[in-house]
């Protein structure tokens, strides 16, 4: 019986949230006097449509896999880890340390170096939005939120300052990697196969630590009732610390993601959005480490899908936000409704 | 094992994902259907009139705003129209990606408007292009996937118009063996980076900025000249140079009243071609830092018109405020009573020298660096860069430009001669020496007596 019934309510959900968001992004398409059908079809198969477009969805997708699945692990510790972009851009920051300080060492040493450099990046940042949230009582939003300047702060100082370019001031970004240095790629594509494994990875480590672990419990334990887990012996501040800080590891690898093998060198803004983006996946899916991957890849397929849009019909890609954002809305709406009717019952 | 009890879900979450699945499946379809009709009854009855006022109200006000909007909307206006041929599936296709907004009435406008130009005038060629590719506007998308994009949309020759470009024009160039590149304002073919494929060019703006800074140096009244910088690299350097050279020149040769204290000429770089909120330094903010330190006229060096634009509201203001736009031809008009003029590109005929010979097959990659037409500097079909006077340039000014100008045009007459020195005093051409091409192209630092960074 119980089984029934929530799988109605799946159901029910699924619809109420694909109606809701294609009825609204349809309506926005329509009153901008663009044909909704031509955009749909470039936004949902066009990521596929040739092999270099699915290499770029993986590299897309790899960062964001590894985002959204750190997030998994902070969602389920009740934290709203806002700074992560902030912890992707110092992972970016510290992967290059290696990179400019021995670029003479064997390239695969470099790279583990550079993920190792990224993964320490990463947690140091979110260890001191733990930090800050365990000792000093700033919300771990707000915390998030300020380091996030800090971290685009630092890579701006380091992109004008000390590493420009001979010469050059600008935020074009640090002077591109020795080819010998970028993440090895399949031939013709800009596929670094690396990366997505590095991302499905890190999905299994949370799932399994999340799903079968004591400590998974406790971390849920953590984020339903924190003080009701305190009472039962969790200690819950080192849960929050432990969670946010394997985020940041996370973060900070998909960090040296982007530098080894998508930008190749340090931009301003070596997030591009990623961190933001796997928030609201996890929003999405409610932090079920189940549904990550197919959601990442729906979104970042969305996200590749749109760069054709102004090429092939004149319409900002910006569109493809406009679609990620209300889905998760009416998700969280969907949600809402479905509450309010079981209290009512 | 109490505490287990309390928070699992009651599933495990695989368990749960399958059952999902199944769901879609429709294991049991119809009941799920009834649900919905009385959910989404339900979301009419309650849930609608609260929130369907805000959707509505949200959905209305973007539809006013890209309504009112239209003519200069922020988004991409991207054509592929066709020029006069017949058949437009034998056309030649060129593309090009732009670093800010086809209609930025800067840099990227003119690229623009010389492509639709050579595209007018060269029969059977076709034009496509990505504008905006820039980090702010299209984070995390790079020039390889828009030139795999336009490849595909069977463009045989790919225009990349910003320095910022270099790294992904050379990657493209290298993923596309096929496919012919130029590269506005690079120099991979003088350092040999370039494949087989890749061309650059440049316009001689040095003499436009000589102009513009003799302009400007006419006019001032305060003596005080400031330049809004975009990034700093060989490139700006050289054209604050230029305008410096100019603007000293008829500062001391030019000026009726004979001025004896130097000339002030400071300028200011914000960090990129055009405002990036948050990593720029604001160009509206920086002209206006110019205009309350006394500077009474601004030189323009980034892609788009604040400094025109905040000049104009000054002079509105009560202040007398000129400055001097760039790059494209009609940036006056968006402020012609405080225009001293504008030195701009004008890459129409040297798109349609390529096309012509792109469509001929005798194209080569090289590097070219494209001088005025001296005997008419504003012949559309003919020069590759040009200065139009504005209407704020006091006609005796305008006169004496004239007279500046023809000394350019003439043979004997340079700029760039010794002695000059560096800013940190080191010599940059010796007592006599003229400099050559690659002597202007690669500046490293500012001339002395400008105030400002040279790195």
């Amino acid at each position: 019986m119980q089984k029934m019934r929530f799988s109605s309510l799946a159901v029910q959900n699924f619809l109420l949230t694909t109606a809701g968001t294609l009825f609204f992004t349809t309506l926005i398409l329509l009153i901008s006097g663009i044909s909704p059908l031509a955009v749909y079809q470039l936004l949902f198969f066009g990521a596929f449509s040739s092999p270099s477009k699915i290499a770029d969805l993986l590299m897309l997708a790899a960062p964001l896999l590894l985002c959204a699945a750190g997030l998994t692990l902070t969602f389920a510790a009740g934290l709203y880890n806002l700074g992560i972009e902030g912890q992707l851009t110092l992972g970016a920051i510290f992967a290059m340390l290696p990179l400019r300080l021995w670029p003479d060492l064997p390239p695969p040493l470099l790279w583990v170096l550079a993920f190792l450099a990224g993964a320490l990046g990463g947690s140091l940042w979110a260890a001191s939005t733990a930090s800050l949230k365990i000792y000093a009582q700033v919300n771990e939003i707000f915390a998030g939120l300020g380091m996030n300047f800090l971290a685009m702060g630092i890579a701006l100082y380091l992109v004008f300052g000390p590493w420009q370019r001979i010469g050059t001031a600008s935020m074009s970004g640090t002077e591109p990697l020795p080819n010998e240095l970028w993440l090895p790629t399949l031939p013709n594509l800009r596929l670094a196969p690396l990366a997505p494994l590095l991302a499905l990875s890190a999905l299994g480590i949370v799932w399994f630590l999340l799903a079968h672990t004591k400590w998974g419990i406790s971390v849920r334990a953590t984020g339903l009732n924190p003080i009701a887990a305190e009472n039962l012996g969790v200690p819950t501040n080192l849960r929050l610390f432990e969670t946010l800080f394997g985020c940041g590891i996370l973060a900070g690898i998909a960090g040296a993601i982007q530098i080894l093998g998508v930008f190749h060198g340090l931009i301003p803004n070596v997030s591009s959005g990623i961190g933001l983006l796997a928030l609201l996946i996890v929003l999405l899916v409610q932090a079920q480490p189940t549904w990550l991957l197919p959601i990442v890849l729906l979104f970042a397929s969305f996200a590749i899908g749109s760069v054709q849009l102004p090429l092939a019909l004149n319409v900002d890609s910006n569109i493809s936000g406009v679609l990620q954002g209300s889905l998760v809305l009416f998700a969280l709406m969907a949600r809402g409704i479905q509450e309010r009717r079981q209290k009512k019952h | 094992m109490h505490l287990a009890h309390h928070v699992l879900p009651t599933q495990p979450l695989s368990a749960r994902m399958t059952n999902a699945l199944a769901l879609v499946a429709l294991a049991d379809s119809v009941k799920p259907f009834l649900k919905l009709e009385s959910c989404v009854k339900r979301m009419f009855r309650s849930f609608l009139p609260k929130f369907g006022l805000v959707w509505l109200s949200t959905i209305l006000l973007l539809a006013a705003c890209s309504s009112s909007q239209s003519p200069t909307s922020n988004l991409p206006t991207v054509s592929s129209t066709t020029a006069s041929s017949p058949n437009p599936d034998s056309a030649y296709t060129f593309g090009m990606l732009l670093v800010g907004p086809n209609n930025d009435f800067g840099w990227s406008q003119a690229h623009y408007e010389g492509a639709k130009y050579a595209e007018a005038k060269v029969p059977g060629t076709k034009f496509i292009f990505v504008d905006k590719v820039n980090p702010a506007d299209r984070p995390g998308i790079k020039v390889e996937q828009i030139v795999d994009d336009l490849v595909n949309k069977g463009a045989k020759f790919i225009i990349s118009n910003s320095d910022d470009f270099k790294d992904g024009t050379r990657e493209a160039a290298k993923a596309h063996p096929d496919v012919l590149f130029l590269h506005v304002s690079g120099d991979d073919q003088l350092t040999a980076k370039a494949p087989k494929n890749l061309g650059n060019v440049m316009g001689k703006m040095e003499y436009g900025k000589m102009i513009a800074g003799c302009a400007a140096a006419l006019q001032t009244k305060t003596g005080k000249v400031a330049y809004l910088g975009p990034l700093i690299n060989d490139e700006t350097r050289r054209l604050v140079n230029a305008a410096f050279l100019g603007a000293n020149y008829c500062w001391q040769n030019l000026r009726a009243d004979k001025p004896s204290e130097k000339l002030d000429f400071s300028v200011t770089w914000i960090g990129f071609w055009f405002n990036i909120p948050g990593t720029t330094l604001d160009p509206t903010v920086v002209a206006n830092e110019f205009i309350n330190a006394g500077h009474d006229v601004i030189i323009s060096g980034v892609d788009t018109t604040e400094a025109l634009v905040e000049a104009n509201k000054a002079t509105k203001a009560g202040k007398e405020i000129f400055a001097i736009p760039y790059d494209f031809k009609d940036a006056c008009k968006q402020a012609p009573a405080v225009c001293l003029g504008v030195p701009y590109f004008n890459w129409g005929p040297y798109y349609v020298k390529t096309l012509t010979a792109l469509k001929a097959g005798s194209w080569k990659p090289s590097w070219e660096w494209l001088a005025p037409d001296w005997k008419n500097l504003n012949d559309l079909d003919t020069t590759a860069v040009g200065f139009l006077p504005g209407p704020a340039l006091a006609a005796e000014n305008k006169a004496k430009l004239d007279e500046f100008i023809a000394k350019l045009a003439g043979k004997d007459f340079d700029l760039f001669v010794g002695p000059l020195n560096f800013q940190d005093g080191t010599v940059y051409l010796k007592a006599g020496e003229k400099a050559d091409e690659k002597k202007i192209w690669y500046m490293s630092q500012l001339l002395e007596g400008i105030k400002g960074k040279s790195k």
